[in-house]
């Protein structure tokens, strides 16, 4: 057993596989000597030199299409993106090209590739770099999507994101880099497994990233007045696990659904559709939503605080059901 | 760059096979066969020729939104294309694609694309790729004038500048983007002066003389391949019909068209052949007859091919993951 960071366990991830496998690769800005803007590689250009952490210029487009050239020709590259808001500028490349070819070319081409898509709000930088924008990449049909909480799981998803024979979407919260936890497996976490975080009885919080640690934080308060809260951390976005979602519901038959989105069209929608139209008969009251406001994410720390979803929300929203 | 009489006779065999198969999927489009949009290579056919000459299957190409000249000069199925241009389950895509997504992995072609400079990006990734396995292939990366004002083609070629990768970015400069003339769209007359941004060599040929063509190309390939970096070589030619099949062409002024009539590719290799007796007129009608009997052979593939099972639409979308299907 040991105590990682979730910056350290993504590290170690990307790590493992680089000792292992000679066609994995890390690219991205400023991802070599200097580690990574969050530090997140710091130490792999010493350890794996400049032809496998290699700094690219600023320039997503070319980082994203480098990965996609570079995984229809062998290799299993991982493009690190500064900013998931960055993605708007690397997008035909990923959701033209990397999503599609295998389709477009009738399964013929396979596209090993994982993505890096540091993400989240809560760190006062402003509209530009704070977004959560899990619905746009999960709405790509050819895509897979995780987002990891723990650095258990950071861990496991990128062994798995790495080893996957198409495009991962590895989203990470930049706030939740340097949040320390135990690390007691060094093995992949298969995609499409959810984790129960806590395990409760009276309501169902479905929670992603950063939000699990709010809903535990709830979760505890609401234990003292009595009610008995199940978190589920989906951890892969898609594939979903709707299995554990429906076991879970068979318990509890209410579920409160939390991401750290804007509200509006966010992937929490998507997964409070699917419960509605799926599991309609398990449940005693409506689905419960709860995502950032619709704004952009404010500057001023209040503003920012004020816009994001947490604790507090769910604390409301689950007394309103039980 | 020295050049054999085969190889020569090569490059006509394959400028004809594009031509006849562009010719004939003119026909079927017409007659309602095929659906979709077609972006036919007819005038264009000497750059495809005179640069693929020079790769091995294991080189690499991408292409673009008017791919079939590529995809044949690289080696692609004539069958498999034509089925795929009619949305047959024995495409080269399996009906999923159609004419702008033909790829053949085994021929290192890594797809036409119908995102206009998306390849640039894509090719040099392959570019990182074979420099990063250190092999002495090469990435060809086709693309029309009009691309040269993407934002990928700035990305892409500063980054395989510096990291100078085997890719040699071939610019065919048909003199449009879509229904924009080259004087509108871009300030500068030759594409090759962009290549200064980047500190690599840019050169412009005749892209309707194959052998200039193949020179040229020549040099830039074996550069890439001897670690020395990416070339920009501009190839100045004419498509002969509109954009897509259905386009009129009216924006192309009468006798700008005449002028480049005269040019045709493969009419003025066939011209140098006898001249120089390379070949007979009638060794030149044999090949000519053996490609329209493949042309025949290729359509009666794609008609007797069955379409697509419904229930393959949800394959092949990941490596391991079949999508729900609609009950209905």
């Amino acid at each position: 057993m040991k105590k990682m960071t979730y910056g350290e366990a993504i590290r170690e991830g990307m790590s493992i596989r680089m000792r292992e496998n000679k066609n994995v690769l890390l690219f991205g800005e400023d991802v070599g000597a200097f580690g990574g803007c969050f530090g997140v590689s710091a130490g792999m250009y010493e350890e794996f030199g400049e032809e496998r952490v290699r700094d690219t210029p600023i320039s997503e487009g070319v980082i994203i299409g480098c990965a996609v050239g570079a995984a229809a020709t062998g290799l299993r590259p991982i493009a690190e993106l500064m900013f998931i808001d960055f993605l708007t500028v690397g997008m035909d490349q990923l959701v033209n090209q990397a999503a599609k070819m295998r389709y477009m070319f009738g399964g013929h081409i396979s596209m090993p590739m994982v993505v890096r898509l540091p993400a989240g709000a809560g760190v006062s930088a402003a509209a530009q770099h704070s977004q959560s924008l899990e619905a746009w990449v999960t709405h790509v049909p050819g895509l897979k999507v995780v987002y990891p909480s723990t650095p258990q799981d950071a861990l496991g998803l990128m062994l798995t994101a790495i080893d996957d024979n198409d495009p991962v979407m590895f989203i990470e919260h930049k706030a939740m880099y340097a949040m320390k936890g135990e690390v007691t497996e060094l093995k992949p976490i298969p995609l499409g497994k959810g984790d129960i975080k806590r395990s409760g009885e009276d309501v169902t919080i479905i929670a992603t990233g950063k939000m699990v640690h709010e809903a535990l934080a709830a979760s505890k308060n609401l234990e003292k007045e009595g009610i008995s809260c199940e978190v589920l951390d989906p951890r892969s976005l898609y594939p979903l696990d709707k299995a554990l979602i429906k076991a879970s519901l068979i318990k509890t038959h209410k579920a409160v659904v939390i991401t750290e989105e804007v509200k509006r069209g966010g992937y929490g929608g998507e997964i409070s559709a699917m419960i509605s139209e799926e599991y309609f008969d398990l449940l005693d009251a409506p689905v419960v939503r709860i995502g950032a406001l619709n704004t952009p994410i404010p500057f001023a720390i209040n503003l920012e605080q004020y816009a994001l979803p947490n604790a507090q929300d769910i604390i409301h929203a689950v007394k309103q059901l039980v | 760059m020295k050049v054999t009489n085969q190889q020569i006779q090569d490059m006509y065999t394959c400028m004809k096979k594009i031509r006849a198969f562009e010719t004939k999927a003119m026909d079927v489009f017409a007659e309602g066969s095929i659906p979709g949009f077609v972006h036919l290579y007819i005038g264009e056919e000497a750059v495809a020729a005179g640069v693929c000459q020079h790769l091995n299957d294991n080189d690499y190409i991408t292409s673009t939104h008017r791919g079939h000249g590529h995809i044949i000069a690289k080696g692609g199925d004539l069958k498999y294309m034509m089925a795929e241009l009619f949305g047959k389950s024995d495409g080269y895509c399996k009906g999923k694609g159609g004419s702008m997504h033909i790829a053949d992995a085994s021929k290192g072609i890594l797809g036409a694309n119908g995102i206009v400079g998306a390849g640039h990006n894509i090719a040099t990734g392959a570019g990182l790729s074979i420099s990063y396995r250190k092999t002495d292939q090469v990435c060809v990366c086709f693309f029309g004038d009009a691309s040269t004002n993407q934002g990928t083609f700035h990305e892409s070629l500063n980054l395989a500048s510096i990291w100078k990768l085997p890719i040699v970015f071939v610019c065919e400069n048909n003199g449009y983007g879509i229904s924009m003339s080259q004087k509108h769209h871009m300030a500068i007359k030759d594409v090759a002066d962009r290549a200064v941004a980047y500190g690599i060599p840019g050169i412009s040929v005749d892209g309707n003389d194959v052998l200039a063509v193949y020179e040229a190309a020549g040099e830039a390939i074996k550069r890439a391949r001897s670690g020395l970096g990416p070339t920009l070589l501009e190839c100045k030619t004419y498509r002969h019909r509109g954009h897509f099949e259905g386009d009129p062409g009216t924006y192309k002024p009468k006798e700008e068209q005449e002028s480049w009539l005269e040019k045709d590719p493969l009419f003025r290799l066939a011209a140098y052949m006898t001249d120089t007796n390379i070949a007979t007129r009638d060794e030149i009608l044999k090949i000519d007859a053996a490609v329209d009997k493949e042309i025949t052979k290729a359509v009666e593939f794609a008609m007797e091919s069955p379409v697509p099972a419904l229930e393959k639409v949800v394959e092949d979308i990941y490596s391991d993951i079949i999508e729900e299907v609609r009950v209905r």
